[in-house]
């Protein structure tokens, strides 16, 4: 920990940079529109307003900043969330996982590669196509959630998910889920993308503010859609890639060295 | 002479039923005294729920059900007609909690009614808060869930104590 904690001081994005470059963009958002619309989507909508399409949220991920040995996105997940880390579970192969680490290596150059995976939130997401009951869904604004009261626990989107993203709960969570985040046995599982917090208006995730809050600012989320968000940006100078891009998914959830 | 028979036999059935029937509807037939009367707590937090009292005590399940679609499916939060919003108001004092005991509010109806409650299946019984009270439970409702159900996974002090943190 303590070689991260004295890599992120030599880090030229510090949280402290990273919030006047974001006051700055929505500064700037707000005198190159004309309307006040990226100014309400910096700050999230009224309660009343529904989610729009003209906000894609997503994800960015620097994989050359992920850290070796930290899981700081994967506690924060279910911290935030509520669901039991793998490691507590009673039953580990069972236990829903919204987000987790790999490390990766490649088997010529031994280079090894560190990235959380979580659900890609696709464009066109297979787990929507397969699911009989039409519980599994994308939302206006990019996220791909699961409406739990319709779904009927099948699990045909596990198995239609490339990533492997999708957990079933297995068993009676006894009146231990958050008040935010409702879930319960029989249901189908993923990242939200932190939906309660993005409707809350906070504009980030858990994940990816632990991330920043470790100093290894990986984690960059933020509305694709929006060409003035911090994330467009370093799109358009990043070099990114699609997980299994050759499936055409068209992912909300990009990655950079990998 | 066969078909009169039947018809007066008929006719007969026809007679008890209808004194049966009637009997039972009196007044007079003793009431069962076995199921307990709901007991409905006041809100403390509100003179008024958000719609009329007789309304909702018909009509909640509708009125949760078109609010669910809408805050699922196009992210609408609005408060008055959200589930949140019923158990910050109507949490038991003692449980702190809408259907922990028998006699908290939303289970003390349904069970006199015998109408199974699912929306707890997977929505906390317990109004945003309630948890973080106590530091110690601040971040941890999931390890909570771990003490209870595996007695033999053991969450050291320590590690409380860094998620609290």
């Amino acid at each position: 920990m303590s070689e991260h904690d004295t890599k992120s001081e030599k880090e030229p994005n510090s949280p402290e940079r990273r919030r006047f470059i974001g006051a700055a963009t929505a500064a700037a958002g707000l005198a190159i529109a004309p309307g006040v619309m990226l100014y309400e989507v910096a700050h999230g909508r009224p309660e009343e307003q529904a989610a729009s399409s003209a906000v894609r949220w997503g994800m960015l991920v620097d994989a050359t900043q992920c850290a070796t040995g930290c899981d700081d996105c994967v506690s924060a997940c279910s911290t935030e969330n509520g669901w039991t880390p793998v490691a507590e579970s009673r039953h580990p192969k069972q236990a829903p996982q919204w987000i987790r680490k790999l490390e990766l290596q490649d088997p010529l150059t031994q280079m090894e590669t560190n990235l959380p995976m979580m659900c890609q939130h696709c464009a066109d997401a297979p787990c929507v196509d397969v699911c009989p009951t039409g519980a599994s869904f994308k939302r206006a604004d990019g996220i791909v959630l699961v409406n739990r009261h319709t779904c009927i626990g099948c699990r045909y989107c596990m198995m239609a998910c490339p990533y492997k993203a999708r957990s079933l709960v297995h068993e009676s969570l006894n009146d231990t889920q958050l008040a935010d985040v409702p879930r319960g046995m029989g249901c189908v599982e993923a990242c939200t993308l932190c939906v309660q917090k993005i409707d809350r208006g906070d504009g980030n995730t858990a994940c990816a503010e632990a991330c920043t809050a470790a100093g290894h600012n990986a984690l960059l989320f933020g509305d694709m859609n929006d060409p003035e968000s911090e994330i467009s940006k370093r799109l358009r100078e990043l070099p990114t890639k699609q997980v299994r891009a050759d499936l055409n998914l068209n992912l909300g959830v990009r990655y950079h060295g990998i | 002479m066969t078909g009169k028979l039947k018809r007066l036999l008929a006719l007969g059935a026809v007679v008890l039923t209808t004194a049966t029937l009637a009997w039972a509807g009196s007044d007079t037939q003793p009431k069962a005294s076995g199921a307990p009367k709901p007991v409905i707590t006041k809100s403390v937090k509100a003179e008024q729920c958000v719609e009329d009292t007789a309304y909702m005590r018909r009509n909640h399940m509708k009125v949760l059900d078109g609010h669910r679609d809408k805050t699922v499916i196009e992210g609408i939060r609005t408060k008055k007609h959200s589930l949140k919003e019923c158990i910050n108001c109507h949490a038991s004092e003692k449980t702190g909690s809408v259907a922990a005991a028998k006699d908290d509010f939303c289970v003390s109806c349904h069970s006199y009614a015998a109408v199974k409650i699912d929306c707890f299946e997977c929505h906390s019984t317990k109004p945003k808060g309630s948890m973080a009270m106590h530091p110690l439970n601040a971040e941890t409702a999931h390890l909570k869930h771990a003490l209870a159900v595996n007695a033999d996974v053991k969450v050291s002090a320590e590690e409380m104590a860094k998620v609290a943190q």
